[in-house]
């Protein structure tokens, strides 16, 4: 069984995912690697246009093109590209072995069916079941999601749902077809902060329970730290730092990183310690510095940061950080203040 | 203790209920919403006073009260010892000077017609103060303060980010010189880190200008961030007021301890060892709120007093000075 749980299930490989718009190349994903080992939780953290939402988009095959282009890059899953695949055949694993849960509710779900219908749909679209078979499989999955009165709510269209309630329902669609990798894009960010964490409690219920594996795409460094085992920081469409989530915390090794845990105010502290923000925003990724894209916004930028954007390095044992200067900080020279 | 000088603003058993209005010309009653069922709260002179809730609570409906944007069902909103609810226009137009709002979405708020400089002088404009050359010394001033290019006056908003947006909104609040900003969740629509750059900024001009700041939020890290004294909002009540410190040490509504539960810290090793308390259920509507305290369908210390009588919101001076809590079992923990 230990071993299982090494097994890789879904390898990304040098994804770049590049639009093309009027005013100029929009590199939203540039030279995306990571791995997904089956039953863990791995979290994708950045800011608005890191790239995150649409690595996630790339995976399931959703982005539009045109503008959008994969330029280049793998994506294996169950020893098959999906880049390469037939749209007929990537049917065969959207929404079926590997499916998303939107940031919005209300926008994702169809205001015109109900809720039974579009559960049903899922289910169909993959199952070769009756409609009784999937009537009852709607109830179990609705069970399962922990919302109650079903019969009733089969019949409840999504205006009628409150806003947890929508996001548990798109949860049970998410499962339905009880696929091997769930993407959670942000599932909790349009949601109250009580109703946020039976939200998560859920996930993370389901994810143990079926032995699935999660990609959970967020900004909220605290949910990180509760629910990943390891965590992929991206920056201007580039991973920073990709390592398991105590590195990520009480390791950091990318200023950026560093800048992002300075920049939280934490519950849990008893002094008013004044925050330390990163100076700057995110820069427009239509261009982009020639060298790394962070090196503007850092206070330890020096002289090669300006002319290349450096190699991502594994510089201890699954701590991967592509920033010049790591190393420095690895062997205490250079100091994280 | 609270005396009159110290006392800037104080909201005495405010209410505001929304009618819903049925029948072909609109003409039947049906139902009120409560969205602010009688609050009382006040903020000293130069402090921070946070209020937190979830979405329906009633904080955006108090802030609009205390602007007077609205027109409270019954209550009062003393400013300097004055209710503002008897003022009239002319003397209402004094006030407003004197109170300013920054919004939510620095991307709403901002008129994309205007340049930053005419948005930031459109308050001096309305109050006639200056003439067209001190106005715009005024104004160059007024976005330096704020961490902008006063280079910039003559830009749109579409060209700047979120975070720029926002210091453009608290220049335009900044600049008649006010004692009371009323914070309506300045920073929830922006990045992280841009994010604590606008909250060191609030907390410098605070300081500098010895302002007085009415901060909404619904997280809870923020608001303890800048806050002096906190109130917590469920349902239209205010049914926790506390000391930061203190509300943040010793919670004593389970409403308020279900909250700060439900945020998870960003510390992995901590975040692993702590006992969380998951609220179960959603917030109910305002329109048929619960009988008696209107938390008891979600409280797992409820008992049955809570759903047939309502509790008062009393003092626990034995946690903290000034602390207050709606709920009889306050302070009792939650067994999960």
């Amino acid at each position: 069984m230990a071993n299982n749980l090494q097994e890789k299930i879904l390898e990304v490989k040098n994804l770049k995912t590049y639009f093309h718009t009027d005013a100029g190349v929009v590199k939203a994903v540039d030279g995306v690697n990571f791995d997904l080992k089956r039953g863990e939780t791995l979290g994708i953290v950045g800011e608005t246009g890191s790239g995150k939402s649409i690595t996630a988009l790339t995976i399931l095959g959703l982005i539009p093109i045109p503008p959008g282009k994969v330029e280049s890059g793998e994506i294996i899953f169950e020893g098959q590209d999906l880049l390469k695949c037939k749209i007929s055949n990537l049917k065969h694993f959207r929404g079926n072995r590997i499916s998303m849960i939107f940031q919005d509710p209300m926008t994702s779900l169809n205001p015109v069916f109900n809720i039974g219908n579009q559960l049903i749909e899922a289910i169909q679209a993959h199952q070769n079941l009756s409609k009784k078979q999937s009537y009852d499989k709607a109830l179990e999955l609705l069970d399962m999601v922990g919302i109650s009165d079903r019969k009733k709510r089969m019949k409840s269209y999504p205006h009628e749902f409150s806003g947890g309630m929508r996001q548990r329902a798109m949860i049970a669609m998410a499962i339905a077809n009880s696929p091997s990798i769930l993407i959670a894009d942000e599932p909790t960010t349009a949601l109250d902060v009580t109703i946020q964490a039976q939200i998560l409690e859920l996930i993370d219920g389901l994810k143990k329970k079926t032995n699935s594996s999660v990609i959970l795409i967020t900004h909220d460094l605290g949910v990180i730290a509760k629910y990943a085992e390891r965590v992929m920081v991206m920056y201007a469409g580039k991973p920073v730092e990709f390592a398991s989530v105590n590195d990520i915390f009480y390791r950091p090794l990318h200023p950026y990183n560093l800048g992002l845990i300075g920049s939280v105010s934490k519950l849990n502290e008893e002094k008013k310690e004044r925050l330390k923000p990163i100076k700057g925003t995110p820069p427009s990724l239509i261009d982009l510095p020639k060298g790394c894209t962070f090196a503007l916004r850092c206070k330890f930028a020096i002289k090669p940061c300006w002319d290349s954007f450096p190699p991502t390095i594994e510089e201890e044992q699954n701590h991967f950080v592509a920033c010049f200067r790591a190393k420095e900080f690895l062997n205490g020279s250079l100091k994280r203040e | 203790m609270k005396s009159e000088d110290t006392v800037l603003l104080e909201v005495k058993n405010l209410k505001k209920y929304f009618y819903l209005r049925t029948g072909f010309f609109f003409n039947k009653t049906a139902g009120s919403i409560k969205a602010v069922d009688n609050i009382n709260f006040f903020i000293r002179r130069g402090e921070t006073f946070g209020l937190v809730g979830e979405s329906g609570c009633g904080k955006s409906t108090a802030a609009r009260l205390i602007l007077r944007l609205i027109q409270p069902t019954s209550g009062e909103i003393f400013y300097k010892g004055k209710n503002i609810l008897t003022l009239k226009r002319s003397q209402m137009f004094k006030y407003r000077k004197e109170i300013q709002i920054i919004f939510q979405d620095p991307y709403a708020s901002l008129s994309p017609r205007m340049t930053i400089g005419d948005i930031v002088s459109e308050p001096l404009e309305v109050h006639r103060i200056g003439d067209k050359n001190s106005r715009i010394k005024e104004i160059k001033h007024t976005l330096k303060i704020v961490g902008l290019n006063p280079e910039h006056v003559n830009r749109y908003p579409h060209e700047f980010s979120g975070g720029q947006r926002q210091r453009v909104g608290i220049a335009r609040a900044l600049i008649l010189q006010p004692e009371l900003i009323i914070c309506d969740e300045p920073v929830s629509a922006l990045d992280v880190s841009v994010q604590a750059q606008i909250l060191n900024l609030m907390i410098d001009l605070q300081k500098e200008f010895n302002l007085t700041y009415l901060f909404i939020a619904h997280d809870l890290s923020v608001v303890k961030y800048v806050s002096n004294r906190i109130g917590v909002m469920y349902l239209g009540k205010i049914v926790e007021v506390a000391p930061a410190e203190d509300l943040y040490k010793k919670p004593l509504h389970p409403y308020t301890m279900g909250l700060l539960s439900a945020i998870p810290i960003p510390d992995p090793d901590l975040e692993k060892q702590r006992q969380r308390i998951i609220l179960p259920g959603d917030v109910p509507s305002p329109i048929n709120p619960p009988s008696g305290c209107r938390f008891h369908p979600r409280c797992p210390n409820a008992q049955d007093i809570c759903s047939k009588q309502e509790p008062e919101l009393k003092n626990y001076p034995e946690n903290g000075n000034n602390h207050f809590a709606a709920c009889f079992f306050a302070g009792k923990p939650i067994n999960n």
